[in-house]
C-alpha cells in the first residue's frame, strides 16, 4: 500500500506560530470593541439575578437614549449613613424622590431634541422592594412626562 | 559622531502582551444586553377633577395584589400561574358568554373581513407593600397573554407564526385587533405597613 509508506517517511514539521499574535490581536480588537465598560459604580446592592424574571422581554434598544434608575438597599459600606431600606441611586450617587424630576430634564438636556421622544427610563429595581418606592418613581417620572419606561428584568430561563 | 547600528527590536514578546491585553479585556467584558418589559405609562391628567368613566362591569378585568403578595382577579383568590390562561379569555372574549367583554365590529386596513374586537380593560392595581418582584411577574403574564393572542392573529389573517415577524402595516392592523389596554389605577395602601 503505497498510500501509507509514503505517510510514514514523512517528518513532523512544527507548526508555525509566527501568526499568533496576529489571530491574538484580532480576538483582542474584538473584545475592545465590544466591551462596555460599567459608567457607574452601584452603590446599592443590585446584581444581575436581583433584577426580577421575565418572559416577554423585549432588548433595550439606543442605549445613548436611556436612563437608569436604581432602586435597592445600600451596600454595606453605605449602610451605616444610609440605613438598610431600600434607596434611589441615579448616575452614581443617592438621590432623593424629588431629585427624580431633575435628572429627568438634565438627561433631556443633554440630548438632541429630535431624540427626546425617544427616550426610555430603565427602573432597574431589585426584586424584593416594595412597590411604594417604585410608585413612588413612576408619579414623579409621569410629572417629568417621561412616559417611556422600562422594567429592566432578567430573562426566565 | 559614530553611527549606532541600530538593532531589529524583538517582537518575540509581541504575542505576550497581546494576550495579557486579551485577558484583561476578557475579564471585563460584559456582553449583557439590557433587557426588560417595555410600557408607557399614561400622562398625568390636566385637570384636578376627573370624573370616572362609566365602564360597563363585564368590560372590566381587575387585578388586585395585595401586600402580601395575593393575587385577586374580579374578586376571586387566584394563583399567577393561572392568570395568563383567565385574562386570554377575558381579552378574546366570548360573544356567547354575557360575563366577558362586548365586542365591537371593526373594519381594520388590510383586512378584509370585519373584526370583532373586544372592549376589556384590564386594570392592574397593587398595594404599596406589594414586592416588585410580583409586580413583574403579574405584568408578565398580563403581556404575555397579549403577545400569545397577537400570535395567534399573525397566523390567522397574515399566515406567519409570530407577530414580531409580520411587516409595520401588518403589526398596526395586529395592535388594533388586540389592542393593550393595561390601566394602572392610582396606589393604595390598604396594607398596613410601607
Amino acid at each position: 500500500m503505497a498510500k501509507f509508506n509514503r505517510k510514514k517517511k514523512k517528518a513532523s514539521v512544527g507548526i508555525s506560530t509566527a501568526s499568533l499574535p496576529d489571530i491574538v490581536f484580532m480576538i483582542l480588537f474584538f473584545f475592545m470593541v465590544t466591551t462596555v465598560m460599567r459608567e457607574v459604580e452601584l452603590k446599592i446592592e443590585l446584581t444581575n439575578s436581583d433584577l426580577p424574571d421575565a418572559t416577554e422581554i423585549k432588548k433595550l434598544e439606543k442605549k445613548s437614549l436611556v436612563s437608569y434608575i436604581y432602586v435597592g438597599k445600600p451596600r454595606k459600606n453605605f449602610q451605616r449613613m444610609y440605613g438598610t431600606e431600600p434607596r434611589i441611586q441615579l448616575n452614581s450617587a443617592f438621590a432623593e424622590l424629588s431629585d427624580i424630576y431633575e435628572y429627568i430634564l438634565a438627561e433631556r438636556a443633554q440630548r438632541d431634541e429630535a431624540e427626546v421622544p425617544y427616550m426610555t427610563t430603565s427602573l432597574k429595581v431589585h426584586k424584593d422592594t416594595k412597590m411604594g418606592i417604585v410608585t413612588d418613581i413612576k408619579q414623579e417620572l409621569r410629572k417629568a412626562s417621561a412616559l417611556k419606561i422600562n422594567y429592566s428584568a432578567r430573562k426566565e430561563i | 559622531m559614530a553611527k549606532r547600528e541600530v538593532g531589529e527590536i524583538n517582537a518575540g514578546s509581541m504575542a505576550d502582551i497581546a494576550f495579557l491585553l486579551l485577558i484583561f479585556f476578557l475579564v471585563t467584558t460584559t456582553m449583557d444586553v439590557d433587557t426588560g418589559i417595555a410600557r408607557q405609562l399614561p400622562p398625568i391628567p390636566e385637570k384636578k377633577d376627573i370624573t370616572d368613566i362609566e365602564i360597563n362591569k363585564r368590560n372590566v378585568f381587575i387585578v388586585l395584589i395585595n401586600a402580601q403578595d395575593r393575587l385577586l382577579v374580579n374578586g376571586k383568590l387566584m394563583n399567577v400561574e393561572d392568570l395568563r390562561e383567565k385574562a386570554i379569555e377575558f381579552i378574546k372574549s366570548d360573544p356567547n358568554n354575557p360575563n366577558l367583554p362586548e365586542l365591537e365590529e371593526v373594519k381594520i386596513d388590510g383586512i378584509n373581513k370585519p373584526v370583532y374586537v373586544g372592549k376589556g380593560v384590564i386594570s392592574l392595581q397593587n398595594d404599596r407593600g406589594t414586592t416588585y418582584g410580583r409586580y413583574i411577574e403579574v405584568q408578565n403574564e398580563l403581556v404575555a397573554a397579549y403577545n400569545i393572542l397577537r400570535d395567534e392573529a399573525a397566523m390567522e389573517y397574515f399566515g406567519k407564526e409570530k407577530y414580531d415577524k409580520l411587516d409595520e402595516k401588518q403589526q398596526e392592523a395586529v395592535r388594533k385587533i388586540y389592542p393593550q389596554r393595561i390601566s394602572e389605577a392610582e396606589p393604595k395602601n390598604v396594607g398596613g405597613k410601607k
